[in-house]
């Protein structure tokens, strides 16, 4: 056993020590300090992704080996903490203009963040048990943040008693595993497994495992696990939608991965069916439901439990080429949802905030920029080409092929065109439609330029120039998981 | 060797005038036009300076051949052209200076959008033309959705909406099917380079089902028998620029595809569905010429007889010989100036009256005398009056089509009478009779600009009718090569029927 080894945990450390030296700031400076605690958290997070990217290569074990730091979470913990960053520095102008601005707020969000950190590196199902309730509770906190507002209220209880939910069936799957194998550690049950000769394992640790696949699926809002998921989006306040709808996700697929990858790889008979039908109802639903919807941030709701029924489809072709698809596409998904998020904000009128598409109607004559903005997102998630989103949904639909899983991307095809109507219906509202959205321009330079860049993304990031470096580094980082 | 990537140019040449269009303010009409305008023509000569003079007719083998790698392994960015696509590309660039014009005065609505639009569209089209790569084939292809879902969705007649909608998932249903068949190739073939893949011989029961995807989206885009209902719907709501283009141009992809894929890639399949595509063809010629003779609208007439054109692209195609293969190409390019033509002259008295019923014009042979002889002309053309382009495509796909088949050839060629009825019928009701309706009494002949658009379209006709072997040149040799390879497997396949016996 090494001695302790802080090392790979640095940018945990830095994060939470730091989170809470900022809350003694906002708690001595009151309300008035929000901007400088926010734009500190960016800061911290900016610090930790240089970290994250200068730590050596190869696998490190640190804390009697619960928690581990390789190529795969180098990877995943950038995205989160990108998508962290984004989704803090965009709550500061939205609440300013709301006059809501609270201190604590980034202060919870850098906490939960660090909760998604410890997810992604747990290798122990202890270590995943913290990671995963730091998360939890901080994203109850978050989503019940207006605290005047019914919605957001009822849309904090309503996360809380599902997750909880959740957190329970989670736990008892690990206790039925700890009971059945004796050890908690990822390595060690591996080992333990890979000897478990003729019978395969004992039916008490195929329980366990069900329980603990259905409490992640529950974090990554896959069917039928999802029913969470559009009221939260909509009762929780715009840029906290936008910070549930990326970071959180990311981090439960990180974790998802390595549960079923390192610790369950060898019991692949088991969940490869579980993840198959998960995969094959979200993508249904996710593209069928949203039809009828006309609040935007529902609709995102949808989308998102569609998406993560494609990064599912690749997880359950288990290999190399699929995982490394996933990465590839919460890449994307994260530039994507980051610019849908931004614009989303920019519905603002005199009265107060819109979510409802037809208000849109008309935008391309008002706002033409951030018609084309959205309208080049929306194309992008129907996976058109040449946008970026084609690329991604090209890469995990190929890995399912590859693995001969024909039949499942005949309906990720079939779901794709079914989404692609409601996609369009947004175009079509603004640019075919006839009328008068009066919103507010957009006076935050930060907001517009994070739509600006992710949508000059969202068109470039299939050039050769970027596309092949972000492949290259998720592939790397499969391969770091699955070695 | 180093040479100028020039398809890449002419590709992404109308690109430069998208960026330059953004510069200017929305209000000055004026310089967004000549804009667009001067960025077509530019591309338009240098590629006919590129594609025209320096394409070497006696190779076989793809030329101005750029490659790059794109997306890791084995996926280029591969770009080139040969004797099957150059006079696409060629099409494409000749016919979008046209299009610019035919909005000139018309659109004023959101100008700068619809320029945008149709310059984008035009480098999604050429890059389909150009792609040596099924990946980016497919990048190009379906990207070409975007605009052309913007373009009837904003400036289309009444029920836009509708037809846009009904062209995008249409299409991209069909696209989708072919994604598959492409993954399915990737991983089997461990490529998606063109040329490699048409080296590559896959199972004859792997080559039925990717037939089977390559065909889904083909279909749809020709379009064939059943799956054509959207190109009606598509054609009418779409303002008479956008016509231009699906007419001249994006159906011609579908039979692109089949030449392009279909054939090369999966002969085994081909062959043994080619009487599937008689079957589906010669109801597509028949049908859709009856339907054309009872419809209201003209431009509905002229979309339907653009289905039944497009019946006799797919008998030539899978009549399997050169006289077939050279006789659907040169339909399809005839058709590209015919039927642009056609939709340009119903636009240019949509222009006045602002309706596209038959029944609502009659005489204009009498005030508007230039275009009474335009109009007749076109009309001629669509019928294959001899001497026009048409003509020698219709006659090499139906002596193509007698080697294989008399029973498909005689269908074809009732659909050949059947097309003079619609065309003379349409002609006769809105340029003959009693001129007697004060507002069409009160139309104005065409003026210079519409004559310009129409002069390039009637010179190319004439000459593709009289001398057509500047045409065929192009194509020989790979139409040759095309076929040579496709005999050798089907050889082979029979040899390991009999083999099997």
């Amino acid at each position: 056993m090494d001695s302790l080894n802080l090392a790979p945990a640095y940018s945990e450390i830095i994060l939470a020590v730091g989170a809470l030296a900022l809350l003694m700031l906002g708690v001595f400076k009151g309300d008035k300090s929000t901007r400088l605690v926010s734009w500190l958290s960016v800061f911290l997070m900016v610090l930790c992704v240089f970290i994250i990217a200068s730590l050596p290569d190869g696998r490190s074990f640190s804390f009697g080996n619960m928690f581990v730091t390789d190529g795969f979470t180098s990877f995943m913990k950038i995205l989160i903490l990108i998508a962290s960053g984004a989704a803090i520095a965009m709550s500061i102008s939205f609440f300013e203009q709301e006059n809501a601005g609270k201190f604590e707020l980034p202060i919870i969000m850098t906490l939960a963040t660090v909760g998604m950190l410890v997810m992604v590196s747990a290798n122990d199902l202890m270590t995943l048990y913290m990671g995963l309730e730091l998360q939890s509770l901080s994203l109850y906190v978050l989503a019940a943040f207006r605290r005047g507002s019914t919605r957001s209220t009822e849309a904090g209880l309503k996360y809380f008693i599902l997750g909880a939910l959740s957190s329970g069936m989670l736990l008892y799957g690990s206790s039925l595993i700890y009971g059945f194998i004796g050890t908690m550690n990822f390595t060690a049950i591996a080992g333990v497994l890979s000897h478990t000769g003729e019978h395969g394992p004992s039916i008490g640790v195929v329980i366990g495992l069900v329980f603990i696949l259905s409490g992640l699926a529950f974090k990554i809002s896959a069917v039928p696990f999802h029913m969470w998921t559009p009221d939260v989006y909509e009762g929780a306040p715009t840029p906290i939608t936008s910070f549930f709808a990326v970071a959180p996700k990311i981090a439960a697929l990180a974790l998802l991965l390595r549960v079923i990858e390192v610790p369950f790889g060898t019991m692949e008979a088991s969940w490869s069916q579980i993840i198959f039908f998960m995969s094959i109802l979200s993508m249904i639903l996710g593209s069928v439901a949203a039809i009828m919807q006309f609040n935007i941030k529902r609709l995102m709701a949808y989308s998102s439990i569609g998406h993560i029924g494609f990064a599912l489809m690749a997880m359950a072709s288990g290999s190399e080429l699929g995982v490394s698809g996933i990465l590839y596409y919460m890449s994307i998904y994260l530039v994507t949802n980051v610019g849908v998020f931004s614009c989303i904000m920019g519905m603002r009128r005199k009265d107060g905030m819109t979510e409802n598409i037809n208000d849109l109607a008309g935008l391309a004559k008002s706002r033409p920029a951030m018609a084309a903005a959205i309208a080049l997102f929306m194309l992008s998630l129907a996976g058109i080409p040449p946008l970026v989103g084609f690329y991604a949904k090209f890469y995990v639909i190929g890995a399912a092929v590859a693995e001969g899983h024909y039949v499942l991307s005949v309906i990720a095809f079939m779901a794709s065109v079914i989404g692609a109507f409601y996609y369009l219906r947004i175009i079509k509202i603004m640019y075919f439609d006839e009328g008068e959205p009066d919103f507010i321009a957009q006076k935050s330079l930060l907001m517009r330029s994070v739509a600006f860049v992710s949508a000059a993304g969202v068109i470039f990031m299939g050039f050769p120039q970027i596309s092949a470096p972000l492949k290259e580094a998720a592939s790397l980082a499969a391969k770091a998981l699955l070695s | 060797m180093e040479h100028l990537p020039v398809l890449s140019i002419i590709t992404f040449m109308p690109l430069v005038g998208v960026i330059l269009i953004l510069m200017i303010n929305a209000d000055n009409l004026k310089n967004i036009r000549n804009t667009a305008l001067l960025t077509t023509t530019a591309t338009f000569i240098f590629s006919v300076f590129i594609l025209w003079f320096g394409f070497d007719q006696t190779v076989a083998d793809f030329q101005f051949v750029e490659k790059t790698s794109w997306l890791g392994e084995n996926i280029s960015y591969h770009m080139g052209v040969d004797g099957i696509s150059v006079l696409f590309v060629l099409l494409t660039t000749f016919l979008m200076p046209l299009v610019i014009l035919t909005g000139w005065n018309t659109i004023k609505h959101r100008l700068k959008e619809y320029m945008i639009a149709f310059l984008i569209l035009e480098t999604f089209m050429i890059g389909v033309f150009c792609s040596l790569d099924i990946v980016l084939f497919y990048v190009f292809f379906e990207a070409g959705l975007i605009p052309m879902f913007m373009i009837i969705g904003v400036w289309g007649g009444a029920n836009r909406v509708y037809a846009s909608y009904k062209l995008f998932l249409y299409t991209l249903l069909g696209s989708v099917l072919l994604l598959l068949g492409l993954l399915y190739m990737y991983f089997t073939a461990g490529t998606t380079d063109i040329p490699a893949l048409m080296d590559y011989n896959f199972t004859p029961e792997a080559q039925m089902w990717l037939w089977f995807g390559f065909f889904a989206s083909f279909a749809v885009k020709v379009p064939m028998w059943p799956v054509h209902t959207w190109l009606p719907d598509a054609h009418v709501q779409a303002p008479t620029a956008g016509s231009v283009i699906l007419a001249g141009i994006l159906l011609k992809m579908g039979g692109y595809g089949f030449l392009r894929f279909s054939l090369p890639m999966f002969p085994v399949a081909s062959y043994e569905f080619a009487e599937f595509i008689f079957v589906l063809s010669c109801i597509a010629v028949v049908y859709t010429s009856l339907v054309a003779l009872v419809q209201k609208d003209m431009k509905k007439l002229i979309a339907y007889s653009s289905v039944a054109h497009m019946g006799f692209v797919t008998l030539g195609i899978f009549a399997f010989n050169i006289q077939g293969i050279e006789g659907s190409i040169i339909t399809m390019l005839a058709h590209g100036f015919v039927a642009s033509a056609l939709f340009l002259c119903v636009g240019v008295i949509y222009d006045r009256l602002h309706t596209r019923e038959i029944s609502r014009y009659g005489g204009l042979v009498q005030n508007m005398p230039k275009y009474a002889l335009v109009f007749m002309f076109f009309t001629m053309a669509s019928v294959g009056l001899p001497g026009t382009a048409n003509f020698v495509g219709e006659v090499l796909v139906l002596a193509g089509l007698f080697k294989v088949s008399s029973f498909a050839a005689f269908f074809a060629l009732t659909g050949v009478i059947l097309g003079a009825a619609y065309m003379l019928y349409l002609y006769r009701r809105v340029v003959f009779g009693a001129l007697t309706k004060d507002d069409v009494k009160a139309m104005l002949d065409m003026d210079k600009r519409e004559i310009l658009i129409f002069t390039p379209l009637v010179i190319c006709t004439l000459w593709m009718g009289i001398y057509p072997t500047s045409f065929l040149d192009f194509m020989h040799v790979s139409v040759e090569n095309l076929i040579t390879n496709f005999n050798a497997s089907i050889d082979a396949y029979q040899l390991t029927l009999t083999g099997d016996k």
